[in-house]
């Protein structure tokens, strides 16, 4: 129960991109075609998992035990950089396949702050590890659902008249606003 | 060498100013600008980085090899973050809990990579600082004039550090909340910009 009640508050209430705003210029910049935002969703999926885990243990096994825990920054922000460097490697030798399916967005994630805010987030909320787990897939599971939730908003938008100077980022932030809206009402579920 | 100076410097402030023509490094802008205080300080912690991580690099921007740079550069970047974290920690409690996993952040803000990677491996030591004091003070303009937006349609009033607010709307104002929430960061932001395209464009 506990943990379902974690991931129901993590992909709505708590909705990394909509209500922690965390990840939000890869929310901009790949929501314009309903294929990268598809491809970007999954590679953070993906990444954000791992490196939830990852995290989890690098903190309390080696930071905590070790009484460095100023060092968590410079750890955790190096521990996603390679992260993400391995799987790339992992993925072109074992899964060509799914490495051609994420293409860029693979490398960009390293910058993406929704990955190394959900694991600060995880460990300020001093969660267990499987509580950890299940709230960095649901951080992830709620940014690929308002990701491509935009993503089809904003290819409709492509075919209205928009006056000049809303245009592009402009109308997308205010269009970003509605649905931010929207996900507000899921507060009070849990 | 003056010149350059102030040209490097005051393009962050209009030219350049993030995250308006750059729209980069949007999470701190949307979270932290609920209050102008908040924004304020967000912005000298990030303008802080900007600086001397830009100082450091372009200093080794000869040593670092190439294939490694965003690498050194990040580690560079989160070593100045460290400082200002446990800088705001011991002096200024308050505003550290507030804008809470947001410091920490800093160390992801494109602003900062970005810079590091277009500017400061590029060019010589003064310049890059001057660079960085300018996109840094952007940053912080950018950030209080949103802050100002939603803490006066949200809340009515402007205060800072604590006290009497600076700024009060008259008694007839009904401030509306959905300013200072998630969706009126949006919003404001998507409006700014449209105002700044508007006056840009003539």
């Amino acid at each position: 129960m506990e943990f379902f009640e974690i991931f129901i508050a993590g992909v709505f209430i708590n909705n990394i991109l909509l209500a922690q705003f965390l990840g939000n210029c890869p929310f901009l910049g790949t929501s314009k075609k309903m294929e990268t935002a598809v491809g970007m969703a999954m590679a953070v999926i993906f990444v954000l998992v791992m490196a939830g885990m990852i995290t989890w243990i690098v903190d309390t096994y080696l930071l905590k035990a070790l009484d460095v825990e100023y060092l968590r920054t410079v750890s955790f922000i190096l521990v996603i950089a390679s992260l993400v460097q391995f799987v790339e490697m992992f993925l072109k030798k074992s899964i060509p396949g799914l490495y051609a399916g994420l293409g860029i967005f693979l490398p960009l994630i390293t910058t993406n702050c929704a990955v190394m805010g959900a694991c600060l987030l995880n460990i300020s909320k001093e969660y267990s590890f499987l509580s950890a787990l299940v709230s960095s897939f649901s951080y992830a599971v709620g940014f690929g659902l308002a990701l491509i939730l935009f993503a089809g908003v904003r290819e409709r938008i492509n075919l209205a008249r928009v006056p000049k100077p809303l245009q592009d980022t402009s109308i997308g932030l205010v269009t970003a606003g509605i649905i931010a809206l929207t996900f507000m009402s899921f507060k009070g579920m849990v | 060498m003056a010149q350059s100076l102030a040209k490097e410097f005051t393009k962050g402030l209009w030219a350049e100013i993030p995250p308006f023509r750059l729209v980069l490094g949007l999470c701190p802008v949307l979270a932290v600008t609920k209050t102008v205080e908040n924004g304020i300080g967000m912005g000298v912690a990030t303008t802080f980085v900007l600086v001397f991580a830009n100082l450091l690099i372009s200093l080794l921007r000869n040593v670092i090899p190439s294939k490694v740079r965003i690498a050194c550069y990040i580690v560079i970047i989160a070593t100045f973050v460290t400082i200002v974290e446990l800088v705001m920690q011991a002096y200024t409690y308050e505003l550290f809990l507030k804008l809470g996993i947001f410091i920490p952040l800093i160390v992801v803000n494109c602003i900062v990579l970005g810079r590091a990677e277009a500017f400061a491996s590029k060019n010589g030591p003064a310049l890059s600082v001057a660079d960085g004091l300018g996109i840094g003070i952007g940053f912080t303009l950018s950030l209080a004039a949103l802050g100002a937006v939603r803490e006066i349609l949200g809340a009515g009033t402007i205060t800072i550090w604590g006290g009497n607010p600076v700024f009060e709307m008259g008694p007839a104002f009904h401030p509306f909340a959905f300013m200072v929430e998630a969706p009126g960061a949006f919003v404001a932001l998507g409006l700014m910009l449209a105002i700044m395209n508007l006056i840009g464009s003539k």
